[in-house]
């Protein structure tokens, strides 16, 4: 019988002429999609989309911290709540708070009272949800990601959005966001968030080891994607109100404002014929 | 609020919204001479100074604010109002119109009692107190509630009330809005249901320009076709 324990386990994930296993270069994102205010009950909401990746983030408040004995005078919690359901990974994940998902709500909240103004609304918390809906390494970025948006579409000021992007390094090469086989059987990952307008860092974590130089290297991909992250943020964020901005172009006065948009239905109202 | 023109842009958080030589006003913030935009919301500039007018948010008392309120609570001597913000909101039993004996507050009002009221005062912890002391206060009785967002309020009432008067002179109703977005209105059933929608439709079109023309143009729309059926 084959002795299963010797049979050779490496994966080639970089070919010679530097294309990742997905095909991607060293500096290639996966592809990324923002969408702002899908969630009709929270006060701002975001669902990404980041290569394999779906995570849904809803914000609430600022509203009354509780137990109350959280609350601060001076100002407002940044509380988060990250979690992954449990057909969100290959196997199922147990779900409930693990180890890992406590430190990564802890890093994320973090990340985000670094940017809101939480002394306009002292003794209020401001509550971030992060569902990982299905996961391929990197969630939270993802998350770090969709929640900024969702914070924003709430209406809390802010300094500015949080962007988040990882680096790793795959079979000695440093490489910008590193897909779940890469992760697995990669060398490093090092998932760091940034404060695009002054470049400051507000949360960096590394798993595995990188010298000086590779790490020099993993924060010079990761900043530079972030900003290209901040674009598609900044973007879905304007693709949210321009719905409204469109309506406005297409009925400005005098045109009257369509009937079937109404609410409550025109039905309700019995208006008669004429009707709207 | 221009009459004309093009649309007054979006700016995100983080967005230059000015440099050296304005003022930041609300919703910005300064940083190394430059100024930010804090808030979602729309860039104004007025005087020198530059605003952003957030499209989200939830309301934050101010003193003097004219609210609607709704009872949820009571102890001997006050009522605990819920005002719609972060924060909860006491109105004490001498700041109401009547002589409250001590332990006698349920007799007045009662939870889920619906009260327009003034913001008396918010400190710097935000602890807020509520006054009925001003003459329009009362206790709402009739009427329904609706709650549009805070954010919205300036332009369901108009410049110096216009567009509220308007809807209030169209449909003969009776509406209070308060600056915490909600709003009382009272008339009879039809006309209530009509200033409804036309509070729905401010609402949804908030940053259109020339909206009381189209609000009014709603109103007369669905009046004439409540007259229709009985001219044929």
């Amino acid at each position: 019988m084959e002795d299963i324990e010797h049979i050779e386990k490496h994966v080639k994930l970089i070919d010679d002429s530097g294309r990742r296993l997905d095909g991607r270069k060293f500096d290639e994102l996966r592809p990324i999609r923002i969408e702002a205010g899908v969630l009709r009950r929270a006060d701002g909401s975001a669902y990404i989309e980041w290569g394999g990746n779906k995570v849904l983030a809803a914000v609430y408040g600022p509203r009354e911290a509780h137990p109350r004995h959280l609350q601060d005078p001076a100002r407002a919690l940044v509380q988060c709540r990250y979690n992954m359901a449990p057909f969100s990974v290959s196997d199922r994940k147990r779900p409930g708070p693990d180890r890992r998902s406590v430190e990564i709500s802890k890093v994320i909240s973090e990340a985000f009272s670094a940017v809101v103004f939480k002394e306009q609304f002292p003794r209020t918390s401001v509550d971030i949800f992060i569902e990982v809906l299905q996961a391929e390494a990197g969630t939270r970025c993802a998350g770090l990601t969709a929640a900024s948006v969702a914070l924003a579409d709430a209406g809390v000021p802010m300094r500015d959005l949080v962007t988040s992007c990882a680096s790793g390094k795959i079979e000695g090469i440093v490489c910008l966001d590193l897909n779940k086989d890469e992760d697995n059987f990669g060398d490093a990952d090092c998932p760091m968030a940034i404060v695009p307008r002054t470049g400051e860092i507000v949360l960096l974590q590394m798993d595995g080891h990188l010298t000086y130089e590779e790490f020099q290297k993993a924060m010079d991909l990761s900043i530079a994607a972030a900003h290209r992250i901040y674009d598609l943020q900044r973007d879905a964020l304007r693709r949210r109100y321009s719905v409204t901005l469109e309506d406005i172009l297409k009925e400005s006065p005098p045109a009257a404002p369509s009937g079937e948009r109404m609410e409550p239905a025109p039905s309700d109202f019995d208006l008669g014929p004429e009707g709207i | 609020m221009q009459s004309s023109g093009s649309l007054r842009p979006i700016v995100i958080p983080g967005e230059a919204v000015g440099g050296p030589g304005l003022k930041p006003g609300s919703g910005t913030f300064s940083d190394n001479g430059q100024i930010f935009a804090a808030q979602l919301g729309v860039r104004t500039e007025r005087d020198g100074l530059v605003s952003v007018i957030p499209l989200a948010g939830r309301y934050i008392p101010q003193p003097g604010d004219a609210i609607v309120g709704e009872i949820v609570d009571f102890g001997p001597s006050h009522w605990l109002v819920d005002i719609n913000s972060p924060y909860p909101a006491p109105l004490h039993a001498t700041e109401s119109p009547w002589r409250v004996e001590f332990g006698d507050t349920a007799r007045y009002m009662k939870v889920g009692d619906a009260i327009l009221c003034h913001v008396l005062s918010v400190d710097e912890i935000k602890r807020v107190q509520l006054t009925m002391a001003d003459r329009e206060a009362r206790r709402l009785q009739g009427g329904m509630l609706m709650e549009v967002s805070p954010t919205k309020v300036p332009r369901v009432i108009g410049k110096q009330g216009s567009m509220v008067s308007m809807i209030k002179d169209m449909t003969r109703c009776e509406i209070y809005v308060g600056q915490n977005g909600r709003i009382w209105l009272d008339g009879e059933d039809r006309n209530a249901a009509v200033a409804a929608m036309a509070i729905r439709l401010i609402e949804e079109r908030a940053q259109a320009h020339g909206l009381t023309e189209a609000v009014r143009e709603l109103i007369e729309r669905v009046q004439r076709g409540q007259a229709g059926p009985r001219a044929t």
